[in-house]
């Protein structure tokens, strides 16, 4: 056996995010990989190629012919009960769109990466979140992803999640396109022997075996399809608990956990909280440490989880905010952010009534600057004492208004 | 009488595919129930959105006696290509991965999924059950619905007279990519289809069978018809039985001399508006096609 079957890498290594993905992958040995290639997600997929052709991954490598084929064949995999793994972008998530809401509902545990890509039109291959947050409702577990470490860690736990007997629902990681997958950063591999025992082969009885056949994939009428959907809807609620336990028992083993659907930092006694999800985060932790410094009572929440959606957490670590805004890359046309419509219906049912901002940035990749975090924050204390109008934010846009 | 004979020693007792509720006289589900006979209970069978996934599996009553699963409508390949991806993995032995899908199923929305499986030269069998229309949803024109028949969107009136394109030579569309084995069939003649679904079997790689699957309802023929006007189609030359293997084709039956067209499609109410125009063009048509396949097959003369 080789070193590297039995060891940890022995240092960090310096890889991209889309390299980390694709360790992660790696080590949770997928019988079945399909995938087809797309900016910025394509180096996940050449490594994992490489790795097959060098003999370092044993796995079956479909180079298929579309995403839709991609995911159509990871759940063929997975009705076998093989773990398979995909990974896509953009464009291409939306062309799988009929297979995600299939996967999710066969129950498929596909573990699958999403490199966030602005939609076209107009075309543009760089990063923000319309493209995952498009699909919100398409029955996967969402996960947003902050550095290049948890994304190898995630993608290993993502397969925990998503196979636990209780969940059986398929997990979708996000990573931020470019300022995510392709910035490179030192990222401890841990050792295939220790991934294996935290991660054991994929075991199902919901699967099409020789020895006892059946029928999968089913039609099921008025008189059945509603108990389907509400045990799926149940699944994914409970993935909530195992994600938690997942990442508990990662953390014994490995030394790192990610606590869980949502990371608040300094909210204790904010007054003004950004809620916030993916690379973005690092950003925002840094204008708060230094708005802290300064006296100004500021908070982040990280939503690592947008399914299943954290009502609780939210509703709890912004029990005191005065003011609550929420930073995404995407907007649902003719309303408001996705992310913003959550927050706000979590906090409905709360207390607390803090004033309530949306600020939409980062589209088709444009920057993020800490000036416009920070003026962000000012718009939060504004809004403290006077009702904020509009709500809906453009953030840095080159005519005079505000969305 | 021989030939059944034969067959009845040939195939299994077992029903494999039962209890569906495919109307009478359904060309399609004969296919399945006959190459499902010939493959066995050790079979993963993989059928799209279509008529047989809409007979075959409605929860509590599934018809399969193998393992069975709908896949969405442009994936069939792809699923089957998914699953035997899975089936190398987990090493299993000696099982068959299937195919089922419909001719809008296969030479439309499907047809980029099967197109890279063969490229892959993927270890399964694709049958299309050619029932000319999208039948399951009530009657419309596919790629695979012929010149003049009338469907629900080809529609006859004073500007319209059926379908006006041409059927997509599917057979020679997969044949084109260099595929390890395809056929025509029909369920008419079951023996030579059963024959080819074991040359199938025995394939390693990827097989594609074509079979011509009469809809009485989509057709306009009375439920006891189909085997008849299936068996029609091959006697007036518009159904032309053959396979490829190999970079070769080969012409399994050549009528001595072909029955007329026109009566054909007189037993066919899709049929039942075209005039001498359309029909002479059938006939062109077909002529063209066998001329191109005898080419293709190596056979020198034409006989009639």
């Amino acid at each position: 056996m080789s070193v590297e079957a039995t060891a940890r890498q022995p240092q960090p290594l310096f890889m991209s995010g889309n390299e980390a993905v694709a360790w992660g992958a790696r080590l949770a040995r997928p019988h079945v990989i399909a995938a087809y290639p797309i900016t910025p997600q394509t180096v996940v997929i050449e490594r994992l190629s490489e790795w097959v052709a060098e003999g370092k991954l044993d796995t079956e490598f479909l180079h298929v012919e579309s995403e839709h084929s991609a995911l159509s064949a990871c759940m063929g995999a997975s009705a076998l009960g093989a773990r398979s793994f995909t990974a896509t972008s953009s464009q291409g998530l939306l062309y799988m769109a009929e297979c995600l809401q299939y996967a999710s509902g066969g129950r498929f545990p596909i573990v699958m990466m999403n490199a966030n890509r602005a939609l076209a039109l107009p075309w543009n291959i760089y990063g923000d979140q319309q493209d995952s947050l498009a699909v919100l409702s398409s029955g996967w577990i969402q996960i947003y992803i902050e550095d290049a470490q948890e994304a190898l860690d995630m993608t290993i736990q993502g397969f925990a999640i998503a196979e636990h007997a209780e969940v059986l629902t398929p997990v979708m990681l996000n990573l931020d396109g470019f300022v995510l997958t392709h910035t490179y950063e030192p990222v401890d591999v841990p050792a295939p022997a220790d991934v294996d025992a935290f991660l054991p082969p994929f075991r199902t009885p919901s699967k099409m075996s020789l020895e006892a056949p059946t029928s999968m994939g089913f039609t099921a009428g008025p008189a059945h399809y509603t108990e389907f959907k509400v045990q799926q809807h149940r699944a994914i609620l409970r993935a909530e608990r195992v994600a938690s336990e997942v990442d508990q028992e990662f953390g014994r083993r490995f030394g790192r956990s990610y606590g869980g659907a949502v990371v608040p930092y300094r909210c204790d006694g904010a007054d003004v909280v950004l809620v916030t999800l993916g690379s973005v985060a690092g950003i925002v932790r840094e204008t708060v440490d230094r708005l802290r410094a300064r006296g100004v009572a500021a908070g982040m929440l990280k939503l690592r989880f947008m399914r299943p959606f954290p009502e609780r957490e939210i509703v709890q670590a912004l029990s005191t905010a005065r003011s609550v805004g929420v930073l995404e890359k995407d907007v649902s046309f003719g309303h408001q952010g996705a992310v913003f419509s959550e927050v706000s219906s979590a906090l409905a049912g709360s207390a607390a009534r803090p004033a309530l901002l949306n600020f939409v940035a980062g589209l088709g990749g444009r920057d993020i600057s800490r000036n416009d975090v920070e003026q962000m924050f000012d718009q939060l204390q504004v809004a403290t004492v006077r009702p904020p109008d509009p709500r809906v934010r453009f953030v840095n846009v080159q005519e005079n208004g505000n969305g | 009488m021989a030939e059944a004979v034969r067959l009845k020693l040939a195939l299994s007792d077992d029903e494999p595919f039962l209890g569906h509720k495919a109307c009478a006289g359904c060309g399609g589900s004969l296919a399945v129930r006959l190459a499902l006979k010939v493959l066995g209970e050790r079979t993963f069978a993989v059928l799209p959105a279509g008529c047989m996934s809409a007979v075959g599996f409605l929860y509590p009553q599934l018809a399969f006696g193998c393992n069975a699963i709908i896949s969405t409508f442009a994936g069939t390949a792809s699923m089957m290509s998914g699953i035997a991806a899975a089936a190398r993995a987990l090493k299993l032995r000696d099982y068959h991965v299937v195919g089922f899908a419909g001719d809008g199923g296969t030479a439309d929305i499907g047809l980029q999924a099967l197109s890279g499986a063969i490229d892959r030269h993927e270890n399964f069998i694709y049958i299309c059950y050619d029932n000319e229309a999208y039948m399951n949803t009530g009657v419309q024109k596919s790629g695979l619905t012929p010149f003049g028949a009338r469907t629900t969107t080809s529609p006859v009136g004073p500007h319209a007279a059926g379908a006006r394109s041409r059927k997509k030579d599917i057979f020679e569309i997969v044949a084109a990519h260099g595929i390890d084995y395809a056929a025509t069939a029909s369920v008419a003649h079951a023996h030579d289809y059963i024959r080819k679904v074991e040359r199938a079997r025995a394939t390693v790689g990827t097989s594609f069978l074509h079979v011509l699957a009469p809809c009485p309802t989509g057709w306009g023929i009375e439920t006891s018809e189909t085997l008849e006007v299936a068996r029609g189609a091959v006697d007036c030359g518009l159904w032309i039985l053959a396979e490829y293997e190999a970079g070769r084709y080969r012409i399994n039956k050549t009528p001595r001399r072909f029955k007329p067209v026109a009566d054909h499609l007189a037993t066919q109410k899709r049929f039942a508006h075209l005039g001498k125009t359309d029909v002479a063009i059938i006939e062109k048509e077909r002529d063209s096609r066998w001329a191109r396949l005898r080419r293709l097959a190596g056979e020198q003369s034409a006989r009639r």
